[in-house]
């Protein structure tokens, strides 16, 4: 089997892994507790009322054709009408999902700048007190929730020290990402303290192997059998790793955009969860489904580049 | 001491000590080893495993880690190697001591094309451009023996056979002329039929390129194949080194000739093989005495106490108090 063919197998993957997204995100929404009429009239709306509204958002038709009008509005790219805002979901995941995208690629680019080289020095210092230090340091990263991290740096680095601002998302790319760059480096602090763990262990386990000998035996400098051998084979093992925690910095953008009241649709998750609002969790779902398992894509192909093993 | 010889041109070994620190407490590998190596010659190291021959090999090419305590003496063409720093050894490490190991599959990068594995020593030791490089290992591929080199240097190593990563392993250690080639149990880990193709590989390259050869196994045949003299290890120290083809007929150590009893194709064809009794010494707690006494059939009392010393004479030395009786 060639690269090829590899890659286009993995590509097809995709088509029953959204469709399988589809339903479950189809199923979750409607097995929330509570009812989006109560949400929306309050509890004193008269029976008319309700079942006009019912009638309008389609609720009142059986579920199988509920679902097909779902699968049926997504290939016309129509995810239905928001029940609180009374506006076209896919206007407002388009108006939200920038802020959240900036978010969590700031916060996987300084989680990577940080973490890749003190895993080095972790790794080539093991078990000596720079290892220590920073191994204890990100222990406190895993072990402490986003939103205490959120709400410390909060204060000292904004409320205090005004070096940034409380919250927002400002005007024009420079002051995106002024404004997340705290909120993204709460989100970085756990994935950074994944990630260096993880490498520094590959890295020391890359370090035992026998490749590694036979590259200083041929008078390598210890720099190039470092940034050459060791890393790109440290990184086959870590790569995987990240991919898997896409995920994770999605779900941990909910908590730091509400800290730090960032329009993203992390946010836009927690208001139409609390709203019922059955259109927007739904297509939020999907579209945060569907970027996880472009990450996950995104990884394997990144894996191929990196290991000549993968798909041949 | 042993008596110095002109030690300004091959590798001279004296005293070579290895211990490891682990958790449990320091492991004497390589307790008081004495080799030479002349330009040009074939020399073997001969132990069964755990004898500490591999160890004693990647203490002269300085390559153990940092758990590992080396002393004694390691001369390269008249320079101490052990004493110098890591800088210092760059230039020696590939350009005139090359190395290979048992597993070419654990040894050769999996990330990397062959190519870019043979570049690098040229890139290190050597000026040459990019063109010639490549030319150079091509060259290298069709002296090793490996046919479609264009091809083969863009491949990676699991897409080459044992016997084939073999060859590459020893292009890649050869890429940069060393005069002395550390071969660790280079065929172990081969079919029967490719050893015998990589031990005349290596036989051939040495004699092209006039380069001494330090060969480490556990395999007797192997010694007598190749190897003009041979140095015979057992629990990190050398029973006895000399000229092969004397050391095989009259053993003067009685590890040797209880190793060479246990031999398959020594002997007559209907003759016996006979084990050697009892196992392997520990290495946690060397014995004051010579280690194989335990096991030895002609010891004597001296042997538990006092480690006999090492004795020399014309081409060759044995440290056994009990010679006179095998």
């Amino acid at each position: 089997m060639n690269r090829g063919a590899w890659l286009l197998g993995r590509l097809a993957q995709i088509v029953p892994s959204f469709l399988l997204i589809g339903v479950v995100v189809f199923v979750l929404a409607r097995l929330l507790p509570g009812d989006p009429m109560s949400a929306m009239l309050g509890d004193h709306a008269s029976d008319a009322t309700i079942a006009r509204l019912n009638a309008q958002l389609g609720l009142d038709q059986s579920i199988p054709v509920q679902f097909l009008a779902f699968v049926e509005g997504i290939f016309r790219g129509e995810l239905g009408v928001s029940i609180a805002y009374r506006v076209p979901v896919t206007q407002l995941i388009a108006e939200r999902l920038p802020a959240t995208l900036i978010l969590t690629g700031l916060s996987a680019v300084i989680g990577i700048v940080v973490a890749v080289p003190l895993a080095f020095i972790a790794a080539m210092r093991e078990n000596q007190w720079p290892d220590l230090v920073i191994r204890s340091v990100f222990q406190v990263g895993l072990s402490t929730p986003i939103f205490y991290v959120g709400l410390l740096l909060l204060t000292v680095f904004a409320a205090q020290l005004h070096l940034f601002p409380v919250g927002g998302y400002g005007e024009g790319w420079a002051d995106h990402l002024w404004h997340l760059f705290l909120p993204a480096c709460t989100l970085a602090f756990s994935f950074a303290a994944i990630l260096m763990r993880s490498l520094r262990g590959a890295i020391l386990q890359v370090l035992t192997a026998e490749f590694v000998d036979f590259a200083r035996a041929k008078g390598l400098r210890s720099r190039l059998i470092l940034g050459r051998h060791v890393l790109r084979n440290a990184l086959i093992a870590t790569v995987t790793l990240v991919g898997l925690h896409v995920g994770s910095l999605l779900g941990g953008a909910v908590i730091t955009e509400s800290v730090f009241a960032v329009p993203g649709v992390g946010r836009l998750m927690v208001e139409s969860i609390f709203a019922r609002d059955y259109p927007v969790i739904q297509s939020l779902t999907l579209v945060l489904a569907v970027l996880v398992s472009l990450a996950f894509l995104v990884t394997d192909i990144v894996q191929m580049w990196l290991d000549p093993r993968v798909g041949r | 001491m042993m008596a110095s010889r002109d030690d300004s041109t091959g590798l001279t070994v004296r005293e070579l000590r290895v211990v490891f620190d682990t958790s449990r407490g320091p492991i004497f590998a390589v307790d008081g080893v004495a080799l030479d190596v002349a330009p040009g010659e074939v020399m073997g190291l001969v132990g069964e495993s755990g004898s500490g021959k591999s160890v004693s090999l990647r203490a002269v090419a300085r390559l153990l880690h940092a758990n590992a305590r080396v002393t004694g003496s390691v001369r390269w063409r008249g320079q101490e190697l052990l004493s110098l720093s890591d800088d210092q050894m760059l230039p020696i490490r590939g350009a005139q001591i090359g190395i290979i190991f048992q597993e070419p599959m654990a040894a050769l990068n999996p990330v990397l094309p062959i190519g870019l594995q043979i570049e690098e020593s040229l890139i290190a030791h050597t000026t040459m451009d990019k063109a010639q490089r490549q030319a150079r290992a091509l060259q290298l591929l069709d002296q090793v023996g490996i046919a479609s080199g264009a091809t083969r240097l863009a491949q990676f190593p699991h897409e080459f056979s044992g016997g084939m990563r073999q060859r590459a392993m020893i292009a890649i250690a050869l890429a940069a002329s060393p005069a002395l080639l550390l071969a660790d149990e280079p065929t172990t880990a081969l079919d029967v039929t490719i050893q015998d193709q990589i031990l005349r590989l290596l036989l051939r390259l040495k004699d092209e390129l006039g380069m001494a050869l330090l060969l480490v196994t556990h395999d007797l045949g192997v010694v007598a194949e190749t190897c003009t003299r041979v140095a015979v290890m057992y629990a990190g120290r050398v029973c006895e080194t000399g000229p092969t083809a004397d050391v095989f007929a009259n053993p003067h150590h009685a590890y040797t000739a209880a190793l060479l009893r246990a031999m398959p194709g020594s002997g007559p064809a209907q003759a016996k093989l006979i084990p050697i009794p009892g196992m392997a010494p520990r290495l946690d707690a060397p014995s004051p005495g010579c280690a194989f006494a335990p096991r030895c059939t002609v010891s004597e009392p001296l042997c538990t106490t006092t480690r006999p010393p090492f004795v020399q004479e014309a081409t060759r030395s044995s440290a056994c108090y009990g010679r006179a009786r095998l």
